[in-house]
């Protein structure tokens, strides 16, 4: 059995069906990835396996329990898993230090809380009053108290928002690392390089229900797809789609004697078939 | 594996955090214990009339004032900051952890509980220090004391707890809540001498604790022969307990079954 399986979802806000018949299967160790504009339905299939909302059908089954089950049993559930919300701000009267330690103090099994500011790289800002913190260290604290109970699943919904780019790749070392120790982790968001680099698989979801479910390498034919070569001849930039694109380049380089001016050949990115396929556009 | 904390254990370290967080958050800890005070200087330096023999405005003041106090303390506080916790994603984030409500609500309780203390002992101080009160000798008192503040606080908590609901936003909430306070502060005979106020007045203000709550301290801060001075001519103790038992069991049911851990 999968470590996550729903079954025909559905789930409506009086006439607006925003899920409408999701079926998922995570599986465990694998990173997965939800992908989908902005009113999906993404937030609240994400809501509803963390167990923060109430389906109106269908079958859902995390770690082996229903999310919506209340009581005990809830709780023993609750301690397995993390959640990493959109946004929390804490009350920042407390140090970074007091507030890991604190919540470490709700699990069963907690990670060692020095080593979780280390991994978080928080070390320097561990005394440092949590309203003092930059967007981006907070961000790493909200991560810290996600993984502080060692948990087997792991939400984070879109992690790395308002990172620059050098704490985003720190950021993705450890969510790589997180995989290797066995965490299974959902993760949504918005940027489509984010996906690539950490996902094992990606779905994409749009007007609420699935559209496919794949590798990012292979989502809507990708690899397959028909490559574009460009490169200038004289004054003009051309380009051209091929199904054989290194024929095509052995072609242009006899023809130019050996190097071809401004060669450039590229398949579609993640992007350009994620936009394709919600219907989109990046133009 | 270890067992999961119990819930207790858990309500106590949040307890511990709750009071560590308030201590650090000056203005708030200066305009929840020391208002309280500064009004009783004002409203003692003002008035200076004795409303029976033997008793001032200020002593009745000081007793209006330890009542409102509780209310102030626990309701206002609370109905005020959990939507602003609530706002900030701070309640959602609690929910999705293996902590139960109940250890949440422990931890606001003593906080309260704290709190209401320390301004207990202020009022009193300033009470004792500038305005001549004396503190009973009668055991008795200090034992009806003892229990209006126990069960004071429970049912000012409790209330707090369950009207936080109530607010849409954080930013909107002292709105709301502030002006129910004052109206039951004027209503229930804190800043005025209560068989005074019209009767209708009266009236309503007998359905709410607070009117329970400033009667109650009288009884413990005011000589007994005042007692034939109150509307019931009596210090109605029995009364003041059923009253609050059952705004205390509307509290714990609301907070329990309508808490909301999200905005949405």
């Amino acid at each position: 059995m999968s470590l996550i399986e729903v079954k025909g979802l559905k789930k409506s806000y009086g006439d607006v069906h925003a899920v409408r018949g999701v079926d998922l299967e995570i599986e465990d160790g694998e990173i997965f990835s939800l992908l989908g504009p902005n009113g999906a339905g993404k937030t609240t299939t994400v809501e509803i396996m963390e167990g923060f909302r109430t389906r109106d059908s269908g079958t859902v089954s995390v770690l082996g329990f229903d999310p919506q089950t209340r009581g005990h049993e809830s709780r023993k559930w609750r301690d397995r898993i993390g959640i990493v919300l959109q946004s929390s701000a804490d009350a920042g009267d407390l140090t970074v230090l007091e507030t890991i330690d604190h919540f470490s103090g709700y699990y069963s099994n907690p990670r060692n809380v020095d080593e979780v500011i280390h991994s978080v790289g928080l070390v320097e800002k561990e005394n440092a009053l949590i309203r003092n913190l930059s967007g981006g260290q907070r961000r790493r604290l909200d991560v810290a108290l996600g993984i502080i109970g060692n948990p087997e699943l792991l939400f984070l919904d879109e992690p790395t928002t308002g990172f620059d780019p050098e704490a985003r790749r720190a950021f993705w070392a450890l969510i790589q690392n997180l995989r290797s120790d066995g965490t299974t982790i959902v993760l949504t968001t918005h940027y489509l390089d984010e996906a690539e680099a950490l996902a094992d698989r990606v779905a994409v979801i749009n007007g609420g229900i699935i559209i496919e479910v794949s590798t990012p390498a292979e989502l809507g034919g990708r690899a397959t797809s028909q490559a574009t070569v460009a490169w200038r001849d004289g004054e003009i930039t051309k380009s051209e789609r091929s199904d054989n694109p290194t024929e095509l380049v052995a072609k242009l380089s006899s023809h130019f004697g050996g190097e071809v001016p401004e060669l450039v050949v590229s398949r579609p990115s993640l992007e350009d078939i994620y936009l394709e396929m919600i219907g989109g556009s990046h133009e | 594996m270890s067992k999961i904390p119990s819930a207790l254990s858990l309500g106590i370290r949040r307890g511990n955090l709750e009071v560590r967080q308030f201590a650090r958050q000056r203005e708030s800890v200066v305009f929840t214990l020391l208002f309280p005070v500064i009004l009783l200087a004002i409203f003692g330096s003002v008035f200076k009339d004795t409303i029976a023999p033997d008793v001032t405005f200020s002593q009745y003041f000081l007793a209006g004032m330890i009542a409102s106090g509780l209310v102030n303390t626990g309701f206002q506080a609370l109905a005020i900051t959990i939507p602003l916790e609530r706002d900030f994603g701070a309640l959602k984030r609690l929910r999705g952890t293996p902590m139960p409500a109940s250890s949440y609500f422990i931890g606001k309780s003593i906080l309260i509980f704290i709190s209401m203390v320390i301004q207990i002992l202020l009022l009193l101080g300033f009470g004792i220090l500038f305005f001549g009160v004396e503190l009973p000798t009668d055991i008795n008192k200090w034992i009806t004391f003892s229990w209006l503040v126990l069960l004071g606080s429970a049912c000012s908590t409790a209330l707090g707890i369950a009207f936080s609901i109530v607010p849409k936003s954080g930013r909107g909430a002292s709105a709301v809540v502030s002006p129910i306070v004052i109206i039951l502060q004027f209503f229930s005979g804190v800043f005025f001498v209560f068989t005074q106020l019209p009767t209708w007045m009266q009236q309503v203000a007998a359905i709410f604790p607070l009117k329970w709550l400033t009667q109650g301290m009288r009884s413990v801060f005011l000589p007994d022969s005042f007692a034939s001075q109150e509307v019931a001519k009596g210090w109605e103790t029995g009364k003041t307990v059923v009253i609050l038992l059952v705004w205390l069991v509307i509290g714990i049911f609301f907070s329990v079954r309508k808490f909301k851990w999200d905005r949405d």
